[in-house]
């Protein structure tokens, strides 16, 4: 009997905690942010970085007390939908969104989906911010999407004058994998190097996506000798196993990619042979971190266990669309305001130290405002962490 | 050329052990085992954590993976795959539950390991060069040796021993093992093991070389059931056969066609489709199963 009544007390204590906690959680208004992108097979660290970033910044306003837009505080709440790389799960992720009333969302991550989406988007006023880089998607008659990151066609250019001034490269050969996303990217690397007067040595040679061991692949890639290997778009997963390969077959000039990486991933895979790999990062280096950057690492860190340094860029979107949103509160539903509040939208960068701001662009690629201005920071891998070679800004 | 043999050889012994776990389950129970991968994949992620993470030693570790996996492989049996057996005569049963073992194990990986790209420290340091005719690190050379003597060691155990005499009984003829006194559920179970242990091992000893993540264990099936067909399926010596066929077909076509692009696995695949249309039972496998 003691212990039904024990059973039953502890039942009806759950029930009241609950209900306050239900209670607290609803003081404020609830604004949902949705995303949409890859949480699972092999490009799951992409979209994860993506999700963690939001629920990180989600729980930390929330905890804060809210975010304030247009004198309501309300609660941000992440609806989160896994597309497994598959534009017709991007679409019913994107519908999901719009069944939810949701008009801001995140992702996809790739060229396909994002493309996939936007009818789904434009017909259901939703703005979404993807991490793919097709013209297409951001130029006008499109208007709905806004590229999340910084392009490979962007970014390259930088990275491969940059290496062909101090460095002195002359040669270049590029890898990509058998996917849309690194094959465009790697079309868009060679048309950048040539530009530029470099010799593209290698062009040719790709790789199925599930590939395991890299020795075969680059084998025929290091008898061409480059100066440089670009592995175009190569996935957090495979840019360890692809360096250590590269390495190990003897090769000993410079590699890079335009894709952000993860230290601790290359730091195990690769070790010491990652030492000189360039990439591009966020903005967490020491060098040009905020004190608010340095704490959502550490909440990130708090949060899951371990940070992801992909999560340098994916933190943006989130703050983006929020503080668009609190500079002009009409546009919390209506996205045409949105665009609108786009173009001559400024807010200081919490994230960077200096006086870094937030603000649209891509202009020049683009012909509109359909870009977020994420630092272009380009990292170096040097014994186990990244180090930044340079920063640059995009339009 | 003597690089692409090299290369095929180390593909060709990896590959062999990975359908070999495969092909041995099929041959006892005839459960097309859809997270064989995936279990490939936990074995990879044992090792990681023992040596890895907690900085044991690497024999050690593999020996965890092997043990973690085949007490997984015995509980799935006993708990699972023996049940359905008795309960369903029809095939797609166990299919599908394969299948949503694969799905779980993903989720669970992901849980407990997280979504990143995981790898451990070189077990031997050092690239062997033959004048640039020749180039192979030490350690593929000793995972290849390793992978080689695994196989040599199973099929002796297959061969000579008490449990692999039954086990070779119970694939041949459930129903005449079991009139001649072998304990059908207790070796289905042991068999079971015994697969899932291979995967485990494979992926400890992988992961030394590849690294692992949570998206590997899909291909990675694939791949075996790839082998698996090419030798025969349910035949030790054939899955053997078929690892290093696909193992010498990846690298002759990644040697010898990659200047055409990414069309060493379409090639691969359009071979393996005339292959079977004139032989679908495979090199080794008996057309009546």
């Amino acid at each position: 009997m003691k212990r039904r009544t024990l059973v039953k007390a502890s039942l009806a204590a759950a029930v009241v905690a609950t209900m306050q906690a239900g209670a607290a959680w609803a003081q404020n208004p609830v604004l949902k942010i949705g995303f949409v992108g890859v949480t699972s097979g092999p490009a799951a660290a992409w979209g994860i970085s993506n999700q963690r970033s939001m629920e990180t910044r989600a729980a930390w306003i929330n905890e804060a007390g809210g975010y304030t837009i247009g004198g309501t505080t309300y609660d941000i709440e992440i609806v989160s939908f896994d597309d497994q790389k598959d534009p017709k799960r991007a679409i019913a992720g994107m519908e999901k969104m719009a069944n939810e009333g949701i008009h801001y969302v995140v992702g996809p991550n790739v060229d396909d989906g994002a493309a996939a989406v936007r009818p789904v988007a434009e017909a259901n006023g939703i703005m979404y911010f993807p991490y793919a880089f097709p013209k297409a998607l951001y130029t006008a008659p499109a208007s709905n999407a806004v590229l999340g990151m910084v392009a490979n066609y962007q970014s390259g250019p930088a990275i491969y004058k940059y290496l062909k001034d101090e460095k002195g490269v002359k040669s270049v050969a590029f890898v990509a994998a058998n996917e849309s996303d690194p094959l465009s990217q790697r079309d868009g690397g060679v048309a950048a190097a040539e530009a530029l007067g470099l010799e593209v040595v290698s062009s040719n040679v790709t790789y199925q996506v599930d590939t395991t061991d890299f020795t075969p692949v680059l084998t025929p890639v290091m008898r061409t000798r480059p100066d440089l290997l670009v592995l175009s778009g190569v996935s957090p997963a495979n840019a360890p196993q692809l360096i250590r390969s590269a390495r190990e077959l003897g090769f000993q000039g410079i590699i890079s990619t335009e894709t952000a990486q993860d230290a601790t991933v290359l730091s195990e895979g690769a070790g010491d042979l990652a030492n000189g790999f360039i990439s591009v990062g966020g903005a967490s280096t020491p060098e040009i971190a905020s004190d608010m950057m340095n704490e959502f690492v550490d909440r990130y860190t708090k949060m899951f266990g371990e940070y992801n340094d992909e999560s340098n860029t994916k933190v943006y979107a989130l703050e983006y669309i929020l503080e668009t949103i609190k500079a002009n509160p009409a546009a919390i539903d209506d996205v045409e305001v949105f665009k609108t509040t786009m173009d001559s939208f400024e807010a200081p960068n919490p994230y960077m130290k200096g006086g870094a701001v937030l603000k649209y662009v891509g202009s020049s690629s683009f012909g509109q405002k359909r870009q977020v201005a994420v630092p272009l920071v380009v990292n170096v891998f040097q014994d186990g962490k990244f180090e930044t070679l340079f920063v640059a800004e995009v339009d | 050329m003597e690089q692409i043999l090299a290369n095929g050889i180390y593909l060709g012994a990896q590959y062999a052990m990975i359908a070999l776990g495969l092909t041995l389950i099929f041959a006892l129970m005839n459960v097309l085992n859809f997270a064989h991968g995936q279990m490939y994949v936990l074995g990879g992620f044992v090792t990681y954590t023992f040596y890895g993470q907690l900085g044991l030693p690497f024999v050690l570790a593999l020996t965890m993976s092997c043990v973690t996996l085949a007490v997984v492989g015995a509980l799935i049996e006993k708990f699972l795959f023996g049940p359905v057996i008795r309960r369903s005569a029809r095939e797609e049963s166990t299919m599908l539950l394969a299948a949503g073992l694969a799905f779980f194990f993903d989720a669970v990986i992901l849980l407990v390991f997280g979504e990143k790209q995981r790898g451990v420290p070189k077990i031997v340091d050092g690239v062997f060069n033959w004048d640039f005719r020749v180039i192979m690190p030490y350690d593929r050379i000793l995972i290849c040796v390793l992978a080689i003597l695994s196989i040599v060691a199973f099929i002796l155990f297959m061969q000579y021993s008490k449990t692999g005499r039954a086990l070779r009984a119970l694939a041949q003829d459930r129903t005449a093992a079991q009139l001649m006194g072998v304990n059908v559920e207790r070796y289905s179970m042991i068999g079971f093991a015994l697969g899932a242990m291979l995967a485990g091992l494979v992926g400890g000893l992988l992961v030394t070389i590849t690294g692992i993540n949570l998206g590997m264990g899909g291909p990675t099936s694939i791949k075996a059931f790839m082998m698996v067909m090419i030798g025969g399926a349910g035949v030790i010596s054939g899955a053997i056969a078929g690892g290093i066929i696909l193992g010498f077909m990846e690298a002759i076509g990644l040697a010898v066609l990659s200047q055409y692009g990414d069309i060493t696995y379409l090639m691969i695949f359009v071979s393996l489709m005339i292959f079977l249309a004139i032989r679908p039972q495979g090199l080794m496998g008996k057309p009546w199963g």
